[in-house]
């Protein structure tokens, strides 16, 4: 990482956080960072989905069950599909609801790809649900979604 | 710019489906963390990575400034002929990051 922030200036700055949020009073945009992320990340898997029926089961989401560092955490999808030409999975999706924006990374597959599976590390802001979705090409969407505790968070606060 | 490094296997089978794996220096700046001096450093991350095989692309990521440092993909393909595995990154400046590996296919 480049961020190089010693543990002093880290600290220094979370007191700091934390004394001006006690004092500019508690404003529904101050107060609820969170909840404003967790809006936006719905009306991104909105966008993706558009509305559309999610189900589960044929795509597998692989995240550890805790995740120590947030800045890298292994984050793999799989998808149970022929992939031919007929049948395949075209895009999967991966959100990460309190993350600064909701979609992490769109791994896009063709029938060459032979099996509808990436890997890659993604950063974690903090403990929350990341969900995954694909979209098939008959148009359907699946959907899988696992909790990350996080230990420390990735986003630079 | 950056290093790519990439692991392909040297041979196949016809038909076999072949695990990819690559990985490329960059800091991957998310644009919302702060320096010392308290600035935010700019964003700056690889925003696409793709993967041609036989003149065809057969595997895209859409990179966002959630993909840790020094991004690592790993995908599949299937092995169908002799030809290489041509690999793109492109940051946000546009920079454009190439490199080739070659697979032979036995029947």
């Amino acid at each position: 990482m480049n961020a190089k922030i010693s543990r002093r200036e880290a600290l220094a700055g979370g007191a700091a956080a934390c004394a001006s949020g006690a004092v500019t009073l508690r404003s529904a945009e101050a107060a609820d960072p969170m909840a404003a992320r967790m809006a936006a990340a719905q009306a991104a898997i909105k966008k993706f989905t558009g509305g559309k029926a999610t189900t589960k089961g044929a795509l597998k989401l692989t995240l550890p069950q805790i995740a120590e560092n947030g800045n890298t955490v292994p984050m793999g999808v799989s998808v149970d599909s022929p992939m031919t030409a007929a049948s395949y999975v075209k895009e999967v999706r991966v959100f990460v609801p309190k993350n600064p924006l909701p979609v992490a990374v769109s791994f896009l597959f063709t029938p060459e790809s032979g099996k509808a599976a990436a890997s890659t590390h993604i950063r974690l802001a903090g403990t929350q649900d990341v969900q995954a979705i694909a979209l098939m090409s008959d148009g359907t969407f699946l959907i899988d979604t696992r909790n990350c505790k996080v230990t420390i968070g990735g986003c630079g606060g | 710019m950056a290093i790519p490094r990439f692991r392909v296997p040297a041979t196949a089978k016809k038909g076999d489906v072949i695990a990819i794996k690559t990985l490329i220096q960059h800091p991957m700046d998310p644009g919302f963390i702060k320096d010392k001096n308290g600035k935010i450093i700019p964003r700056m991350i690889i925003n696409h990575f793709d993967c041609k095989y036989l003149g065809k692309v057969i595997f895209t990521a859409k990179l966002e400034p959630s993909i840790s440092a020094n991004p690592f993909i790993e995908f599949y393909a299937r092995a169908e002929a002799d030809g290489d595995f041509e690999f793109t990154w492109i940051d946000d400046k546009g920079t454009i990051t190439k490199a080739k590996a070659p697979i032979k296919v036995t029947a």
